[in-house]
C-alpha cells in the first residue's frame, strides 16, 4: 500500500506528532536530543535580525564597503561570518528615494536565515504570501506604512535560492552616527521591506 | 494551476497579523523545525524534495495546517517513503530494531558546522545562458513541471505565460523540477525577471510598480 498520507497515522494533536516522531528517531537511534536542542538555540538565541542590522549599519557608515558588498555579497559574508544554511546566495537591494523594495515568498517561506534568523509568523502567513505580490501597497499599510507616491516598489518574490535583503535608507538626522547607534534602528522589518529604518527619537 | 501551496494574488485571506511574537511561539513549533533539519542530515532527500513533500499534502490538508503542522507531516511522510522509518513503526510509534542509518545521526557538536556551510545550489552546467540582462521573456503557460506530470516546479501560476525583463542573471542552478524527483540536479541558467504589476494583474495598485522572480532558462520563451 503507498503511504502518501504515512503521516495521518499519528496523533493528530501537533505538539503530540513531534513528540512520537521524536521519540521513534532517537529510539532509532537517527537523531541526537541533544543535536535537536542546539538548532532550537541557535535560531532562538544566536542566529537572528541583529545580524542584518549589524551589516546594514555598516553598508551605510562605509561607502567603500558598501560598494563591494552590493558588487559581490558573497565573500564579504562569508568572511563575516553571516553564512549558511538558507543564505548562500544573497542579494541586497538598495532602497532609494524613488524605489522601495519588498520581499516575500509566494510558494513557502524562502527568507535568508543567516542574517535574519527564521521568519516570523506573518511572513509565513497565507494572508502575506498571497497579497504581497498583487497589492503590497495594502499590505504595508497594515505594517503603518504608507508609502508615497513617488516610491515606486519592487516585490521580490524568492522563487529560487537566491535570498534578498533589503538595504532600508539611513534615517535623516543620523549624520554622524556610529555604526554601533546606528544598529538598533535597523529593524527586522526595514531589511523585508514592510517597514523603514526607525528614525532617530531624539 | 499546480497546487494549493501557489497562493500569489490570490483573494481572501484577510488582514495580515502584523504583531510580535516570539521565534518559536510553540515550543513544539522550534522542535519541529530542528528535527526536520536533524533528519535532513541523515541524507536521504534534498530541499527540492522536502519543499514538495509539503506541496503534496492534500490540499484540505495544506490549507488547514498550521505552519509547522505542513513541516512535521511531510517529514513524517519522507521518513517513511525513503525506508529511513517503516510504516509499522510510525503506526506503533515504536522503533523496530537498529537503523543502518545511525551513524549519520547528526551530533550536538555538528550543528554549527551543519548550519553555516549551508547547501550551495550553483552549479557548473551545460546549458549556456540564451538570455542577458534587459532581453524581454515570456514565462511559459502553464506553469507546470515539464518533466513529471503534476510535479515539484517553482513558476509561480500568476506569473505564467507573462512578458518581463531580464533583470539579473544568476549563473547556473539546480533545476528543482528535476531535483525533486530523482531526476538527477539538471542544472539551468537562472534568472531575475522583472514584471510589471500591470502585466500580472491587469491593474496596478501604481503604474511602475513590479514584481521579480527568480526563473529557469527552461520556464522561459523569447519574446
Amino acid at each position: 500500500m503507498p503511504h502518501d498520507h504515512a503521516h495521518t497515522v499519528l496523533p493528530s494533536d501537533p505538539a503530540l506528532r513531534v513528540k512520537a516522531l521524536e521519540t521513534l528517531l532517537v529510539e532509532k537511534g537517527l537523531v541526537d536530543p541533544a543535536a535537536v536542542q542546539e538548532i532550537i538555540e541557535t535560531y532562538e538565541h544566536r542566529v537572528g535580525p541583529q545580524n542584518g542590522a549589524k551589516l546594514v549599519a555598516r553598508i551605510w557608515s562605509d561607502p567603500e564597503f558598501k560598494k563591494a558588498i552590493l558588487a559581490e555579497p558573497m565573500p564579504i559574508l562569508q568572511e563575516l561570518g553571516y553564512y549558511g544554511r538558507q543564505g548562500e546566495h544573497m542579494v541586497l537591494v538598495e532602497n532609494t528615494p524613488t524605489l522601495h523594495n519588498m520581499v516575500v515568498c509566494t510558494l513557502c517561506s524562502c527568507y535568508p536565515w543567516p542574517l535574519l534568523g527564521i521568519p516570523p509568523g506573518w511572513y509565513k502567513s497565507d494572508a502575506y504570501r498571497a497579497r504581497a505580490v498583487r497589492e503590497p501597497r495594502k499590505v504595508l499599510a497594515e505594517f503603518g506604512l504608507n508609502l508615497p507616491d513617488e516610491k515606486n516598489i519592487r516585490v521580490w518574490d524568492s522563487t529560487a535560492e537566491i535570498r534578498y535583503l533589503v538595504i532600508p535608507e539611513r534615517p535623516k538626522g543620523t549624520e554622524g552616527w556610529s555604526e554601533d547607534q546606528l544598529v538598533p534602528l535597523v529593524t527586522r522589518d526595514s531589511m523585508i521591506g514592510t517597514g523603514l529604518a526607525q528614525a532617530p527619537t531624539q | 494551476m499546480t497546487r494549493v501551496h501557489d497562493m500569489g494574488g490570490r483573494f481572501g485571506d484577510g488582514p495580515i497579523e502584523t504583531g510580535q511574537e516570539p521565534v518559536f511561539k510553540e515550543e513544539w513549533h522550534g522542535r519541529a523545525l530542528a528535527l526536520t533539519l536533524a533528519a535532513g542530515a541523515l541524507g536521504q532527500w534534498n530541499i527540492d524534495v522536502s519543499r514538495h513533500a509539503r506541496e503534496r499534502l492534500s490540499p484540505k490538508e495544506y490549507a488547514s495546517f498550521s505552519y509547522y503542522e505542513k513541516w512535521i507531516a511531510a517529514l513524517a511522510d519522507l521518513l517513511v517513503e525513503k525506508n529511513v522509518l517503516s510504516f509499522e513503526e510510525l503506526k506503533a510509534g515504536r522503533a523496530q530494531g537498529p537503523s543502518d542509518l545511525a551513524q549519520r545521526c547528526l551530533k550536538a557538536a555538528d550543528v554549527a558546522g551543519l548550519l553555516t556551510s549551508g547547501g550551495p545550489a550553483d552549479r557548473a552546467s551545460d546549458m549556456e545562458p540564451v538570455f542577458e540582462v534587459g532581453d524581454m521573456v515570456q514565462t511559459r503557460r502553464p506553469a507546470r513541471n515539464q518533466k513529471v506530470e503534476g510535479g515539484h516546479t517553482r513558476l509561480p501560476a500568476y506569473a505564467s505565460g507573462v512578458v518581463g525583463r531580464v533583470v539579473m542573471s544568476h549563473g547556473a542552478f539546480v533545476l528543482p523540477d528535476a531535483n525533486a524527483h530523482g531526476l538527477g540536479e539538471q542544472p539551468e541558467p537562472l534568472y531575475a525577471v522583472a514584471f510589471s504589476a500591470a502585466a500580472l494583474w491587469g491593474t496596478a495598485e501604481k503604474a511602475g510598480d513590479e514584481v521579480i522572480l527568480d526563473v529557469w532558462q527552461s520556464y522561459l520563451v523569447p519574446v
